[in-house]
């Protein structure tokens, strides 16, 4: 039974994937090209490159397209979808609901102010991990990335940055 | 009361636009649901990523959860999740069925290319605002753990582990709790200054 199958996968996959993102890319290997041989790795890389190139979570975008081709249809890709829903809908709900409650409890607040460096660190190395030659081809990605990153840091509106910058590559890459 | 409407619609924008995994949703984050509609405060938000991180599922999911779920319960959380989740689904529907087309067409490839930086931009700039206010030793750490992930491919759980340990062991000295109080005290006044701007 595929759906089934594609549906526990994914349910393991959200369960598992700590980190989110790029962390949880090994763990779709697992599952989808070793596990399952849903995806030749070739294709999984695909499908990152699609993940990067359009916007949502690469877990959401991996679910939808393996979905799409096992099953050849919408729902497979719905069933996929929601699987990996799942475990952050209701892990996260209970979290919030804790998080909420225990806000001011010193030691809860000093948990918290503990995972903050680490916190940072983590948004830090995935910025770095970007810094590849794919991003930054020549330097006029850099002028980009530097204007919108002072801008950014002066509050400018992140879509209005992201639209911006795909005009400019239109104009200068074309 | 925040109605669902707004809910979902702030997070369907949010879903369209964030370009390169969880972490570019920030910037949206803190334009759309702090600084514009205030729906929740700085350190709220900051605290929720410390949480999201150490949840299993995508970043932008959990915070997505978390936004719905804090401003209107368990329906808030559904219709920011249905919400932050349509605008890939439906895109990547697409593309599944007309992927060649859409890889080799020069006109996307040149958009992506000038996209890039700027997601890369958008990721690192937070960061900024985040470190404001922080002890030296404390950016030392970020840095470090930083480097380990990103060179040596540490799994960032075992990070975030060991933040959570050593931070609740110092909130049992009775001094050393004034540690944490003190920066985010000290942090506030920056913050106030950011939302009036």
């Amino acid at each position: 039974m595929i759906y089934l199958q594609l549906f526990l996968s994914y349910l393991k996959i959200g369960f598992f994937g700590f980190g989110g993102g790029y962390a949880m890319i090994s763990l779709i290997y697992n599952e989808v090209v070793v596990q399952n041989g849903w995806l030749t790795a070739a294709e999984l890389a695909d499908v990152a490159a699609i993940s990067q190139m359009t916007p949502g979570p690469i877990a959401i975008n991996c679910a939808t397209y393996v979905g799409f081709e096992v099953t050849g249809n919408v729902w497979g890709s719905l069933l996929a979808t929601i699987a990996v829903c799942l475990p952050s809908l209701s892990l996260m709900m209970l979290a919030t609901h804790f998080y909420l409650r225990l806000r001011g409890n010193k030691h809860f607040e000093g948990t918290i102010a503990g995972m903050m460096p680490m916190m940072i660190g983590l948004i830090l190395s995935s910025a770095l991990m970007l810094f590849g030659v794919e991003t930054f081809i020549d330097w006029k990605s850099w002028v980009i990335f530097l204007g919108c990153f002072v801008a950014s840091v002066r509050k400018v509106n992140p879509i209005v940055l992201i639209l911006l910058s795909a005009v400019v590559g239109i104009i200068i890459y074309i | 009361m925040v109605s669902l409407g707004h809910i979902f619609w702030s997070f369907l924008k949010i879903g369209a636009f964030t370009f390169g995994g969880g972490y570019a949703m920030i910037p949206l984050i803190e334009a759309e649901m702090i600084s514009r509609r205030g729906w929740l405060s700085r350190e709220e938000f900051y605290g929720q990523l410390a949480i999201a991180q150490s949840i299993p599922g995508p970043i932008a999911l959990n915070t997505a959860v978390f936004v719905g779920y804090k401003t209107r319960g368990v329906k808030g959380a559904f219709a920011a999740l249905v919400g932050v989740v349509i605008p890939s689904f439906v895109i990547i529907l697409l593309i599944a069925s007309f992927f060649a087309e859409f890889k080799d067409n020069s006109v996307v490839a040149a958009a992506f290319k000038g996209m890039r930086p700027a997601v890369v931009a958008l990721i690192a700039a937070p960061l900024i605002n985040m470190a404001k206010g922080m002890s030296w030793w404390k950016i030392a750490l970020a840095l470090a753990a930083a480097t380990a992930i990103w060179l040596a491919g540490v799994s960032p759980v075992w990070f975030i582990a060991v933040g959570a340990v050593v931070g609740l062991a110092w909130s049992f000295r009775s001094e050393g709790a004034t540690v944490g109080g003190a920066e985010e005290s000290s942090r506030k006044p920056d913050d106030g200054k950011e939302v009036e701007r």
